[in-house]
């Protein structure tokens, strides 16, 4: 039976209908560590204006925000807090890796770097660029926009099937290897 | 009287090895009359500001008799005057008084020292890491520091999306 519906009713799928309305007002986590702060800045200024995207109400309360935009090389006294930002965030959230830094460690291949956020948090899309202009950041924004719209789901439950670490491994086979090698030296240097 | 001169007067010439670029005056002191030199120049000479404490790590340096050498940059804020006094410490325990009771700056500068090189500063009332996080364990700028670390980067969980 053919139901009459009124001209302003629309019919759609529960799924299309949630993403249509996360992909349009991603809240960014703005967690801006070094230069590509300042380009993610930019993003929101008035010339490249974030608005446009439904993403420019910048949070500073991760309780508050569904997307996490890790902007600048992170280091390892930052990570836990990285850590546990990410995890305060609600669900469903998102994370972009804004830069070379952020995204592998960049030029900073030193002690105190972590070598790419993505072996520690998940990551969604990485933008590269040292820095990535805001056209790329956008970009990145309208790609992240179109996952959304692709595989969202309302509940959720495809995060759930992300089960394994989806970045490198925290240490690639010759770190271990190097690093053993130099806590036995360390150790037979203490002695 | 020029510093030097104030100095040597002081404390006899044998204390010192002076040398100078431009107005730039160092002074190279033994590790026994550290204290007593810097107090004088506090004190007496009238360099009031501690502008920064810096060590080198001289492993493997040619020609280089000692490991580690702890740099004092002293200011006089009355005649603008600078002085660079310089002293060197030695493995295993590398350890430096204190300058914290003459200049309370040297409170941070001391720490940062201590978090670099290891050069410990006896008197110092809170040697504690400053940079580094606290269970780090090495002295990342010794010269025998691997530049990428020795995996203290990599001590971290990582979080899958399904669990977060
Ligand atoms: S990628 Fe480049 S611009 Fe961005 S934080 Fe690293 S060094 Fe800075």
């Amino acid at each position: 039976m053919a139901v009459d519906l009124p001209e302003n009713v629309f019919m759609t799928q529960l799924d299309a209908a949630a993403n249509w309305a996360r992909s349009n007002s991603l809240w960014p986590m703005p967690f801006a560590t070094a230069c590509c702060g300042i380009e993610l800045m930019a993003t929101g200024a008035s010339r490249h204006d974030i608005a446009r995207f439904g993403a420019e109400v910048m949070r500073f309360s991760p309780r508050q925000c569904d997307l996490l935009i890790v902007a600048g090389r992170v280091v390892m006294k930052m990570l836990p807090v990285l850590q546990r930002i990410w995890l305060q965030m609600p669900e469903p959230k998102w994370c972009i890796s804004m830069g070379a830094c952020a995204c592998t460690g960049g030029v900073f291949d030193t002690y105190a770097v972590v070598q790419g956020v993505d072996r520690f948090i998940p990551v969604d899309l990485y933008v590269p660029g040292c820095p990535p202009r805001p056209e790329q950041l956008l970009r990145g924004l309208i790609e992240l926009q179109d996952k959304i719209k692709k595989t969202g789901t309302f509940t959720g439950h495809e995060f759930g099937k992300r089960t394994l670490p989806e970045g490198p491994l925290p240490m690639a086979a010759d770190e271990i290897r190097r690093s053993k090698q130099e806590q036995l030296l360390f150790q037979a240097d203490e002695q | 009287m020029t510093i030097e001169e104030q100095l040597v007067q002081k404390f006899g010439a044998n204390a010192f090895e002076f040398s100078q670029f431009r107005d730039n005056h160092r002074a190279v002191v033994a590790i026994d009359c550290l204290l007593s030199v810097l107090t004088f120049l506090k004190n007496d000479a009238g360099f009031d500001q501690l502008s920064d404490i810096t060590a080198v790590d001289y492993l493997d340096f040619p020609d280089a008799v000692d490991r580690f050498g702890v740099v004092y940059i002293l200011l006089n804020t009355q005649t603008g005057e600078r002085l660079i006094v310089k002293t060197f410490v030695n493995d295993p325990h590398p350890e430096v008084p204190s300058v914290f009771s003459l200049w309370r700056g040297a409170d941070w500068l001391e720490r940062e020292v201590f978090d670099m090189f290891g050069i410990s500063f006896k008197g110092h009332p809170d040697l504690r890491r400053i940079l580094m996080p606290e269970e780090f364990t090495a002295f990342p700028l010794r010269k025998d520091y691997p530049l990428r670390g020795r995996g203290e980067r990599h001590n971290f969980p990582v979080i899958t999306r399904a669990e977060s």
